[in-house]
């Protein structure tokens, strides 16, 4: 039996129109995820009235017995709680993406012309902009409690930057471990067991320099810390140091280390 | 072969998991606008070819060329031009049918307004306009089946893989999805369609490829494949069992091969070729001799018995030794229960 040969002609998309296509078509998809979220409201909580019982159990229960240098706690808290609500929403990324992948949806998307890379970059989307809505919801809260933000507005552009960039990067963090672990359940198990403690030992909400030397050398220098004290000062009107380019690099780094990798998973995962 | 007649040609395809070999070296061919029928039981290597063949797989070794495009090297080509409708419905079950629809047509990278149109048309040609705005999770089995066909259908894709595309229905939704499936290839739609239903086959195919544990067992048309089994037996049942004796020698001298009488002696039963107005014969010289009969009919060969006698083990037979994870997959999502 002879090899067939393809006579029909190829034509070869210039890298701006796939460009273009991989953006529209992760838009596709991030407007699925948007639609699920009105019929499905429990998809918010995470990001809504959790973050908010948060803020009340730090501002009420335990604020009143953390000292913070420089400012009053509700102050020092709300940067902590910010960086928090996006990490921790990282995980209904990779739980939504373990979902899909057990749908025979996959199946559909891997047949359609087009982009292998949207039906991840869908999921990040629609989580940087519920960390949008996080942010937002948390600081009229914050406000109401007693949050005196004195940053300027460029410091807030910068801060809020930080935020989403750092909760974008994490988001990619748990498509990985959406397309690596078996069942949204382990997904869940396994991403809070590594982000939990990474939230707790660090400077969101009490300085590190109130912990044992053995946990503060790993607290003061983790990214979480790097980025909430970034965040912080920046939100907060106080000189930002070498935090702010840490944190940006933290972020920057994360984000071309995971997205490669969740690709290269993805597809791997197809075969 | 590569013709450029054929909208799918395979040569030699192969695909093993693990220790398991699921394709032993399979070849087929689609001519344009036909029905292809790949009949096999449950993990023959029905699925996985056409997994292979709508890109969603690579194959270990051989083939494939789908719309004049190599499925492994241009798999984008032949994304644009195939449609597939799974086993197991690929829809999502928090958008309604119109969503679905207008998701897979932008995926499609067709123009906004014209998949507005397409949906509408086909939620309209699928019976489904009522329950277009609702979502799919209040659908019937039959009406994600329909839905998740529709889906395959938005961007007129000239070549379409349906897999067991009436596995879990109903037989009244089952008519209406071969009415369906008609409809299409009347249209010119190439269509390669697997099936572990032999009757489904039969009807829908142009031509059958049978597939028994990765490998190619036969084909042909249906009529082909019976032929390799025998031809027609004419059936009687006496109303008496004293009549056994002279109808067996009457039906002995239509048939054309020895005459089996059952042991309650009131079933008999004859191979026959094709003769005309062979019924009405047979029935005025059994009445001549005042021969009463209860019934009377011509069987042909189903191809459950082409199944059997090149298998050596019925379609059936075969259910139990599916593979783990699509018994998996089955009970996940609960096919049968819809």
């Amino acid at each position: 039996m002879s090899a067939i040969t393809t006579t029909n002609p190829v034509a070869s998309p210039g890298i701006w129109q796939r460009l273009y296509w991989t953006l529209a078509d992760s838009w596709t998809i991030a407007v699925r995820n948007l639609r699920h979220i009105p019929r499905n409201p429990e998809l918010l909580l995470d990001v809504t009235i959790q973050p908010v019982i948060f803020v009340l159990l730090f501002r009420y229960v335990f604020g009143g017995a953390i000292k913070v240098p420089g400012t009053s706690y509700v102050n020092y808290l709300m940067a902590g709680i910010f960086v928090q609500t996006v990490v921790f929403s990282s995980l209904s990324t990779g739980i939504g993406l373990s979902n899909d992948l057990k749908l025979g949806l996959v199946d559909r998307f891997r047949s359609l012309p087009m982009s292998r890379v949207a039906v991840l970059a869908g999921r990040t989307m629609t989580d940087l902009l519920r960390g949008l809505l996080a942010v937002t919801v948390m600081t009229v809260v914050g406000l109401a409690v007693g949050f005196r933000p004195h940053g300027s507005v460029s410091g807030w552009i910068a801060g809020l930057g930080l935020i989403l960039l750092f909760g974008f990067a994490l988001s990619w963090a748990g498509v990985v471990a959406g397309v690596l672990m078996r069942s949204p359940e382990a997904v869940q198990a396994g991403m809070f067991v590594l982000i939990f403690p990474l939230t707790f030992a660090s400077s969101a909400f009490v300085p590190t320099s109130t912990m044992p030397s053995w946990l503060r050398l790993f607290a003061a220098h983790q990214p979480f810390t790097l980025v909430v004290n970034a965040v912080r000062s920046f939100i907060l009107g106080q000189p930002v140091g070498a935090a702010g380019w840490q944190a940006l690099v933290w972020g920057l780094g994360l984000l071309v280390f995971f997205v490669p990798l969740s690709v290269y998973l993805y597809d791997r995962k197809a075969v | 072969m590569a013709n450029s007649n054929d909208a799918v040609v395979a040569e030699g395809l192969q695909k093993h998991f693990g220790e398991t070999q699921a394709l032993r070296g399979i070849d087929l061919n689609v001519p344009k606008g036909t029905i292809l029928g790949m009949l096999g039981p449950n993990g023959a290597g029905k699925t996985t070819a056409v997994r292979i063949l709508s890109t969603l797989l690579k194959s270990d070794g051989g083939h494939a060329e789908v719309a004049g495009f190599d499925v492994a090297r241009h798999p984008d080509e032949v994304r644009r031009r195939i449609g597939l409708s799974g086993q197991y419905a690929a829809l999502d079950e928090m958008l309604t049918g119109k969503e679905n629809l207008e998701m897979i047509g932008r995926l499609y990278h067709l123009p906004k307004v014209h998949v507005r149109r397409r949906a509408a048309d086909l939620l309209e040609r699928f019976n489904l306009v009522d329950a277009g705005n609702r979502t799919v999770k209040t659908y019937s089995g039959g009406m994600r089946r329909r839905l998740d066909l529709a889906g395959a259908l938005v961007a007129e894709p000239p070549v379409l893989f349906l897999d067991e595309p009436t596995t879990g229905l109903d037989p009244r939704s089952r008519n209406g999805m071969w009415e369906l499936i008609r409809e299409l290839v009347a249209n010119g739609t190439t269509l390669l369609l697997t099936t572990q239903m032999l009757d489904e086959a039969d009807s829908l195919a142009d031509q059958i490829t049978v597939i028994d544990e990765g490998r190619v067992i036969a084909r042909g048309t249906s009529e082909q494949l019976k032929e390799q089994v025998g031809g027609a037996h004419l059936n009687v049942v006496l109303t008496s069992e004293y009549d056994a004796t002279s109808a067996a020698q009457i039906l002995g001298r239509i048939g054309s091969g020895n005459v089996q009488i059952e042991d309650d002696r009131r079933k008999l039963s004859v191979p026959v070729g094709s003769v005309p107005g062979l019924m009405s014969f047979v029935i005025r010289e059994l009445d001549s001799v005042n021969i009463q009969v209860d019934d009377i009919a011509l069987t042909r060969p189903t191809l459950d018995d082409v199944f059997l006698t090149l298998t050596g083990h019925t379609a059936d037979e075969m259910g139990t030794a599916r593979p783990a994870e699509q018994a998996k997959v089955e009970r996940e999502i609960g096919v049968g229960a819809a």
